[in-house]
């Protein structure tokens, strides 16, 4: 059986068509997919991501501790500030993608980090593991839940149902930033390419917090719409766009890679070091199919520098056409074709994202 | 869900086909089929003029989801299709037994044979759960 999140009832009253994902019980939409996918990028989405797994890091070795397990270097962080990063193995695939929050100095726990919810076992395991020996504990927070609300009018919307003390000061929150009182931890990020919040909230107070968000006029959005969304937005998907026999480098996330101080001795650093040195085989492209039809995950790319494959595709809604990723040879550029159903179909190799903020950043087909 | 209607025929792989007073067939999907897609984004209709075997696969739809095939429930020609899939792929949702037809057959023998009644049809997507 699968899990539930605090959200469950909230979402069935929502018409939500519910199916599992990584253990959980989660909506997929709530009657029109393509339409929530609107909604966030021309006003307000609401997503229930209590599927997360939220983990606390404290101790003396919280810092050095980080920095030996992540790609990305928490010592970047001021108090308040996030980052996002890859954890990798020895060989430098990866063993999923999270956010490092840091918390403000008086926090209980100066770190804290949200992982995906199908490695959220893996993880744990993965962070006990590297923390043998350090002086650091780490606290699994399945006390909360998290909402996340997007869109253009999503910060408006939601600023007046924070706690008094957080009203001014959350709109203020520049990107890949948090603040929080005893009740709630608003975070300026995402996964849609929009402006808006992660909340993370008591359990048993996220239902109330659901209502509040929707009688705000925040539309409830399901995963289908967060999937197309993070898709147009240039973001990747772990156990898609990149798993643990792809590095950062051939999965567009080399720049989440922070090699400096070169003295930094982090999990993988060496397997990267030497890919680097060599140069990246492939690399992770945007694609856009010039003509009508659906790319999707798994389909061949045949690009002038030899063949590739998808590793997230659909139908984008902004964009009124399919895009892609795909892992393509690193030389492959331009016009390009994807084997769909037996038919090779004309694409083109762009650069992600493909809309964000409201807009399409694609040209349309000539 | 909505009614199954009871002036055509249907398929086990739920598409339907409608004999007209002119002696073509117009062919679409179900309503069960759409639900089960989600929804459209892509129809892929036939060649006007193209023939094909009782069936064949003869058209593709394409939800946010998945690609489907459709399979020619009568032997005949394309006559014409539904053109207005091409902007508004949405039809087969909204509408699956009217404005979301996919396209026209001139059929073969004639006449629509070896499919099931709306009752019948009605006993498989029940039995389908």
């Amino acid at each position: 059986m699968n899990q539930r999140t605090p959200l469950y009832d909230c979402h069935l009253a929502a018409g939500a068509h519910m199916v599992p994902f990584g253990g959980w019980d989660m909506p997929l939409h709530y009657g029109g997919q393509i339409e929530e996918h609107h909604a966030v990028r021309r006003r307000a989405g609401l997503f229930d991501v209590s599927h997360m797994a939220v983990v606390d890091v404290r101790g003396a070795g919280a810092t050095d501790y980080l920095r030996h397990l992540l790609a990305n270097d928490v010592a970047r962080l001021a108090p308040g500030q996030a980052l996002y990063t890859c954890m990798l193995n020895e060989r430098g695939g990866v063993v999923d993608d999270l956010i490092v929050y840091r918390r403000p100095v008086d926090a209980p726990a100066p770190y804290r980090l949200v992982v995906n919810a199908a490695t959220r076992d893996k993880d744990l395991h993965w962070f006990a593991t590297a923390a043998t020996g350090r002086a650091v504990s780490l606290e699994p927070r399945n006390d909360l839940a998290m909402l996340a609300v997007q869109g253009p009018a999503a910060v408006e919307l939601a600023a007046p149902l924070l706690p008094v003390a957080l009203r001014a000061a959350a709109p203020a929150l520049r990107p890949f930033h948090a603040i929080e009182d005893a009740t709630v931890f608003v975070a300026r990020t995402g996964y849609t390419g929009e402006d808006g919040f992660e909340l993370m909230v008591a359990a048993g107070e996220a239902a109330a917090w659901w209502d509040r968000l929707m009688a705000a006029g925040v539309a409830p959005c399901g995963l289908g719409a967060r999937d197309t969304l993070r898709l147009e937005a240039g973001m990747n998907l772990y156990g898609q766009d990149m798993d643990e026999e792809h590095s950062p480098l051939v999965s567009g996330l080399g720049w989440t890679v922070a090699w400096e101080p070169a003295a930094r001795d982090f999990i993988g650093r060496e397997a990267l070091e030497r890919e680097r040195a060599a140069g990246p085989a492939q690399r992770l492209a945007g694609l856009v199919l010039e003509e009508r039809g659906v790319m999707r995950r798994d389909q061949r790319v045949i690009t002038g520098a030899g063949e590739g494959i998808i590793t997230s595709g659909g139908f984008a809604p902004t964009l009124n056409r399919s895009v892609a990723f795909a892992r393509v040879p690193a030389d492959a550029a331009g016009d390009c074709q994807v084997e769909i159903r037996g038919v090779l179909r004309p694409a083109r190799l762009v650069r992600p994202p493909f809309a964000r903020q409201g807009r399409a950043l694609i040209a349309d087909a000539s | 869900m909505s009614k199954v209607p009871g002036d055509r025929k249907y398929t086990k792989d739920h598409e339907w086909v409608r004999s007209e007073a002119d002696g073509t067939a117009v062919v679409g999907i179900t309503d069960h089929a759409q639900q089960q897609l989600g929804e459209l984004v892509f129809v892929e209709l036939p060649e006007t003029g193209r023939s094909f075997g009782s069936g064949e696969n003869c058209a593709v739809v394409e939800s946010v989801k998945a690609a489907s095939d459709v399979y020619a429930p009568v032997a005949g020609t394309v006559m014409a299709v539904n053109e207005a899939l091409g902007s508004e792929p949405g039809l087969v949702n909204t509408d699956p037994y009217g404005a979301g037809w996919l396209f026209r057959v001139q059929p073969d023998s004639g006449a629509v044979a070896g499919l099931l009644d709306a009752a019948a049809y009605q006993r498989l997507v029940d039995g389908a759960g």
